[in-house]
């Protein structure tokens, strides 16, 4: 299934430029771009993404601003942004990050969707960073400040790495991990 | 439901006619207390030889076998429970002496190919889940079979409550399925031989007994004793 992307951005030369990017990219539905924050609420129940690519400065509340749908929000950052207001986010896109790194970047946010209808149940790069953490005996909120990303989000793809293997305990991951070379035994503690 | 009950066994069937349709009961009559060599005698009659209440067999055998079917509180009660207790307590002598034992030999073997700190990780894995069984059914062992024990006798026992009943049993099946995840799914091939397809029927075994095992208790031994229970607070 596509997933939709809404983008929130005062900027059009910006609008245009990701619009460029994810052009023929079949994973994605680029909805029609939001230009005004305030009806921004609206929008989003309208609308129903998947994926809420914002420009950081235009929100105070992210997790108001998440409410209760099941949408990633990836922070779209051209200029400076405090580390602790990124934290918020579930990825961050950089305005100058590579086209492959945007879409990537993307592609492994959506929120619960893991894509193992067309048989794919291969760990993402991003599912492969938290298992590795999560073997080394790290928390949810640990992974998170590490990665760079929200609890909701490391919380998602802890979901999604179990659905992949079949394997829910810690220990039993870390076996995982161990089998399949991900972790080096000396960075077991 | 009705479909159920019409197929629940009763005392009349050939002992052998229920174990040749269902295999899996075979590793139940040891531990009610009935050897084989049966012959072709009846339920009820192989029952009346071993000492064994034949309505309790007939109603561990029909939750053990028919995962739908819920034995009313009324054909519990007018069942003779005494068996229940020891049961119970072999059930968990068997997985503990023979099943867990067994398993982890073979886990041991698979252990040394991997070898290194690989090897280690891999068998404490078993070592925990092994450890998480023995507490739970110690817990059982010295908690609430004592009660159920007390109750029975009718004694006005205070020093446990059902309602306290952990519920643990969903992490154990848990960690078992990691476990098969692991063996069937992610044991290199350079490591692959008997010990690993051994281990596997051996888990899949011991996960469906156990999981009857969970339904024997929840619907049986928990309601049996919250009545008992209910009964003498009346008193």
């Amino acid at each position: 299934m596509k997933q939709r992307l809404l983008i929130v951005e005062p900027a059009e030369v910006i609008i245009e430029g990701l619009k460029a990017i994810l052009e023929g990219q079949i994973r994605f539905k680029v909805l029609e771009p939001e230009l005004d924050v305030a009806r921004l609420e609206e929008r989003i129940v309208a609308a129903r993404p998947d994926i809420l690519l914002i420009n950081p400065t235009l929100v105070d509340d992210v997790a108001r601003l998440r409410g209760d749908h099941s949408m990633a929000v990836v922070a779209l950052v051209y200029q400076y942004v405090e580390r602790d207001v990124l934290k918020n986010y579930d990825a961050v896109v950089e305005i100058r990050d590579s086209r492959a790194t945007i879409i990537e970047t993307l592609a492994q946010t959506s929120p619960g969707e893991t894509d193992t209808s067309k048989g794919n149940y291969e760990l993402t790069k991003r599912e492969t960073a938290v298992l590795v953490q999560l073997a080394q005996g790290k928390t949810n909120k640990e992974i998170a400040d590490a990665l760079n990303v929200s609890v909701h989000t490391v919380i998602s793809h802890r979901k999604n790495i179990t659905h992949k293997t079949g394997i829910k305990s810690v220990a039993g991951l870390t076996v995982y991990a161990m089998l399949n070379n991900l972790i080096d035994e000396s960075a077991l503690l | 439901m009705k479909d159920t009950k019409s197929r629940l066994f009763s005392s009349e069937s050939r002992l052998s006619d229920l174990i040749t349709a269902h295999p899996a009961l075979l590793s139940m009559l040891t531990r009610l207390g009935i050897s084989l060599g049966f012959g072709d005698r009846s339920i009820a009659d192989v029952c009346k030889e071993s000492g064994v209440d034949t309505d309790f067999f007939l109603l561990i055998c029909n939750v053990y076998t028919f995962n739908n079917y819920v034995p009313s509180t009324a054909a519990i009660l007018g069942t003779d429970m005494e068996g229940l207790v020891p049961y119970l307590e072999k059930s968990h002598k068997y997985y503990v002496d023979k099943r867990l034992p067994h398993i982890e030999r073979h886990l041991d073997a698979i252990a040394q190919k991997l070898g290194g700190r690989i090897g280690k990780v891999f068998i404490s894995f078993f070592k925990e889940y092994k450890q998480d069984v023995e507490e739970h059914f110690t817990h059982e062992e010295s908690k609430v079979f004592p009660h159920i024990r007390a109750l029975m006798a009718g004694e006005r026992d205070t020093t446990y409550k059902m309602a306290d009943f952990l519920h643990s049993h969903s992490d154990i099946e848990g960690k078992l399925d990691d476990l098969l995840n692991i063996v069937f799914k992610y044991i290199p091939p350079q490591v692959d031989d008997d010990n690993v397809l051994d281990v596997v029927y051996d888990i899949l075994r011991l996960s469906e007994d156990l999981k009857k095992h969970t339904f024997i208790e929840e619907k049986i031994m928990v309601p049996l004793v919250k009545h008992l229970e209910n009964a003498i607070l009346k008193k």
